[in-house]
Formats: C-alpha cells, sequence, structure tokens
C-alpha cells in the first residue's frame, strides 16, 4: 500500500516545527514514531500534504523525576519507557502499560507522546494516565501551556492540541507513599488493541483507607474513559473485596463499549469489571495495603 | 509528485545512496531500490513481522517508516549476516532445529532473534516468545524457531560471538 504524495520536512527545533504547522495548517501532520500514522496513510485515512519529522528535535525524548513530577519528553519511544530505571522502580503501572502496547518491533519506535495526541481510545496509554491524574504540556506559537489530560481527549482522533501545537512531554504527579497502581488488559493475541483494559491507580493513608482513587478504561467509548463514579466511590472506603466488586461494577457501568469483532457489549462490560477487580486488587498490593 | 530527496544508509556494511519520493517507505527502498530483496513484505499492515530490518541496532518494520526517515541510518538484514562465507549461528539455528516450513517469515525472524540475542545472550524461553512476538508464523507452531534461537544462544556461548 503507497501513500498519498506529500512533502517531508524535517525541523530542527521544536520552534522551527511550530512554525511549519502555523505555515501548513490543516495540511500537515507531525511525525513521531510513525506507528499509527503510516498505516492510516497507506490505508489513505490520512493524507497529509506536508509531513513535519521531529524525530531528529533534540531534547524531547527523557524520563526523569523533577519538582514533584515523573516527566516524560513527548518523544520517548515505548522501549524506553519500559525500560526506564526510575520507571522500573516505581512506576509498575507504566510498564505493565507500555509492555503490552503493539509488539517489539513497533514499541521501539513509537512514542508515548504519540500515543497520546493521536486521541485513540484504543490506545494503552491514556487510561493510565487518567488514573496517574498526568498533565501534559502543549507547546504552540505562545509557548507552552499545560492541559490537565481529563480535559485532553474530546472525540475520537480528537484532543485538546491545536493545529499548530505540540505534545511536547507528559507530567505525572510524584505518587505520594502507599500508593500503587496496575494496569491489566485483555487483547485476543500480542499486537492487538485491547479487547478492554483497565488502569487503576490508589492512594491509601496511614489507617489503609483509600484516599484517592484513579480509574481510566481503554477502548470501551468513543474517547478513553474516567471512572469517576467508581473513583468516587472509594474514597474513604478500605479496599476490601466488597468495596473493591462494587467498584468494579460502578466502572463497567461508566463504560461505553460498542459491539465489533472483539465482542458484543455485555461481554465487554463484563470484561471491565473483572479487569477492574484485577486491576484493583493488584494497585492495593503493590500499594503495601 | 512531491520533491525526491536523498537517502544514504550504511547497510550490511555497504555505504549505499538514492534520490526516493518521500512516500517511499524503508520496504521498497531497501527491496526495489538497493535490490535486496531477503527482506520480505507480508501484510504490510505492521502486524507480520516479515519486514522487520535492524536500524541501528534496534528491530523496526521496514513497511512503517518511510525510507526518508532513515537517512544517516546504519541497517542490518538478513543479507548481512552471513560473514566470511559463514551463517550466522541462528541461520544455522533455524537449519538444524528445522525453524522454518515454507520461509516466508524466516528473515524477519532471524532479524528479531538477533536484535534478542545481541540484547540477551542467554534468554529463557519465554524471553525468546516474547522476542519474537511481533514476527507471525503460520507453518512452524513457533516450536522449532524456539528451539533454533537456543541452539544459536548455544552456539555463541561456546565462543562462536558475532
Amino acid at each position: 500500500m503507497i501513500p498519498a504524495s506529500f512533502e517531508y520536512l524535517r525541523p530542527k527545533t521544536v520552534s522551527e516545527a511550530i512554525g511549519l504547522l502555523q505555515q501548513h495548517g490543516d495540511d500537515a501532520k507531525i511525525l513521531s514514531g510513525g506507528q499509527s500514522l503510516i498505516p492510516m496513510m497507506k490505508l489513505r485515512l490520512a493524507r497529509p500534504g506536508y509531513l513535519i519529522d521531529i524525530n531528529r528535535v533534540p531534547g524531547l525524548s527523557y524520563v526523569k523525576e523533577e519538582g514533584g513530577y515523573l516527566k516524560i519528553g513527548g518523544l520517548t519511544r515505548e522501549a524506553e519507557l519500559e525500560g526506564s530505571p526510575v520507571v522500573h522502580s516505581k512506576y509498575p503501572i507504566i510498564v505493565d502499560t507500555a509492555h503490552v502496547i503493539a509488539d517489539p518491533q513497533v514499541r521501539n519506535l513509537a512514542t508515548v507522546g504519540g500515543n497520546l495526541a493521536h486521541g485513540d481510545p484504543a490506545n494503552d496509554h491514556p487510561a493510565t494516565m487518567l488514573a496517574l491524574g498526568a498533565q501534559v504540556v502543549a507547546t504552540g506559537p505562545k509557548g507552552e501551556r499545560v492541559i490537565p489530560i481529563e480535559n485532553f481527549f474530546l472525540s475520537i482522533f480528537s484532543t485538546a492540541l491545536q493545529p499548530d501545537e505540540i505534545l511536547t512531554e507528559i507530567r505525572i504527579p510524584i505518587p505520594p507513599p502507599r500508593s500503587g497502581g496496575a494496569y491489566f488488559k485483555l487483547e485476543r493475541k500480542v499486537g492487538d488493541f485491547a479487547t478492554a483494559a483497565v488502569a487503576a491507580q490508589i492512594t491509601f493513608d496511614d489507617q489503609g483507607v483509600c484516599q484517592e482513587a484513579g480509574i481510566g478504561l481503554t477502548n470501551v467509548g468513543p474517547t478513553p474513559i474516567k471512572a469517576r463514579k467508581a473513583e468516587e466511590f472509594l474514597r474513604g472506603k478500605r479496599l476490601d473485596e466488597a468495596n473493591i466488586k462494587q467498584a468494579a461494577q460502578l466502572a463497567a457501568e461508566e463504560s461505553e463499549p460498542s459491539a465489533d469483532l472483539r465482542g458484543p457489549v455485555e461481554y465487554k462490560k463484563g470484561l471491565v469489571k473483572e479487569l477492574a477487580k484485577r486491576a484493583l486488587t493488584r494497585a492495593r498490593e503493590r500499594a503495601g495495603k | 509528485m512531491a520533491k525526491k530527496q536523498s537517502v544514504h544508509v550504511k547497510i550490511n556494511g555497504r555505504e549505499r545512496q538514492a534520490d526516493v519520493e518521500p512516500r517511499l517507505l524503508l520496504v521498497h527502498f531497501i527491496r526495489e531500490v538497493l535490490g535486496l530483496t531477503g527482506t520480505h513484505v507480508g501484510c504490510d499492515t505492521s502486524n507480520c513481522g516479515a519486514c522487520t530490518v535492524v536500524l541501528d541496532g534496534k528491530t523496526v518494520k521496514s513497511c512503517t517508516m518511510f525510507a526518508v526517515q532513515a537517512d544517516g541510518a546504519e541497517l542490518l538484514t538478513v543479507e548481512g549476516l552471513l560473514q566470511d562465507g559463514k551463517l550466522h549461528p541462528l541461520q544455522e539455528g533455524f537449519k538444524q532445529e528445522h525453524g522454518l516450513q515454507c520461509g516466508f517469515c524466516t528473515p524477519g525472524m532471524l532479524m528479531s532473534t538477533y536484535a534478542l540475542l545481541k540484547k540477551n545472550s542467554q534468554p529463557s524461553e519465554e524471553e525468546i516468545r516474547w522476542g519474537i512476538s511481533g514476527n507471525l508464523c503460520r507453518c512452524t507452531g513457533y516450536q522449532n524457531i524456539v528451539k533454533a534461537v537456543q541452539y544459536a544462544a548455544g552456539k555463541l556461548a561456546e565462543g562462536g560471538a558475532r
């Protein structure tokens, strides 16, 4: 399959890339890892006239803790994220997530920023970032603005990014002590999108009561879903089996899956319930409670 | 037609250059421009891994990357595994352990497992299976591919380090 013809541009800096976006507007697309965009171009579902390749822009690939946040550069590859020592030692929920994105070759190119900016509800990072209460940094002609992740996903393939903005960084608040998280995904085979997946992040107080809960759902609605009712239910409660079961039930009720080759609606809702149970249970274990 | 751009790569140790349209996929550059047809086009949808090549030490699916993106890169394809007329231990392993039947997936399998062994010279069975999880084989059931990789890991441990 041959994509439609396009002009290939390779800026050396973020500001040069933004200048090109301003110049070419809607006819331009940013090429990051390309692992979603290029297949769409091959199918001619996307036909940008200008492809702005940011892969050689320095300073956009990093994973570090700084100023109370885990900061992930927009151009960080999934394989780098998965192999990052700080992520490995302190953010198992992110390791869970990166590990099940597509397959090894795709993870060598695919980027964390692209996974979010693509706005695909089937992508895996959105749910995890919703659970972690992340923020994304959008850089445009006027500089940087910070967007809470819960305001980022507008509709399918549509995000709060403006046409002249680039997602340059993801900021995750460093979880307080007694926190834990996990991501559980069911896929038909490696490389497939999730039939459904659930991310859960919990923080307990010193009495073992849930202070903060974040729950994100993958591929069960037109956007990634923040399961607010389930989160609200858990705050102030112990994560015993009955409460986990009730929260999982609420998360399933908040999901809006559609029937497709991966299964009917009821099956997917049932799956959300089961995966939420598992993710919450693992999150609790990882928090040491 | 968009204006052509120069792509310069070092592939299997040889410097090659060509002017190509930006929309040319890396796999077509390798096969049709450079004439190295060992790298296969399987599904052409980023699923099967038959087009896997090693780019600057990392495996990529060459059907899901433009040739212009590889400008300046070092590439290794299946043709580059043979050295001084001698099969790479992985190639030997695939032969000895019947790691192929129709052979269509084999170039991609070899490149994925080459990169795997570079990173982890003694992988467990699970690590091997995970390492080839981006490569489909419709013939073998994977058992003999796993054995072929174990064979190669054994050979490399004996001192045939490559």
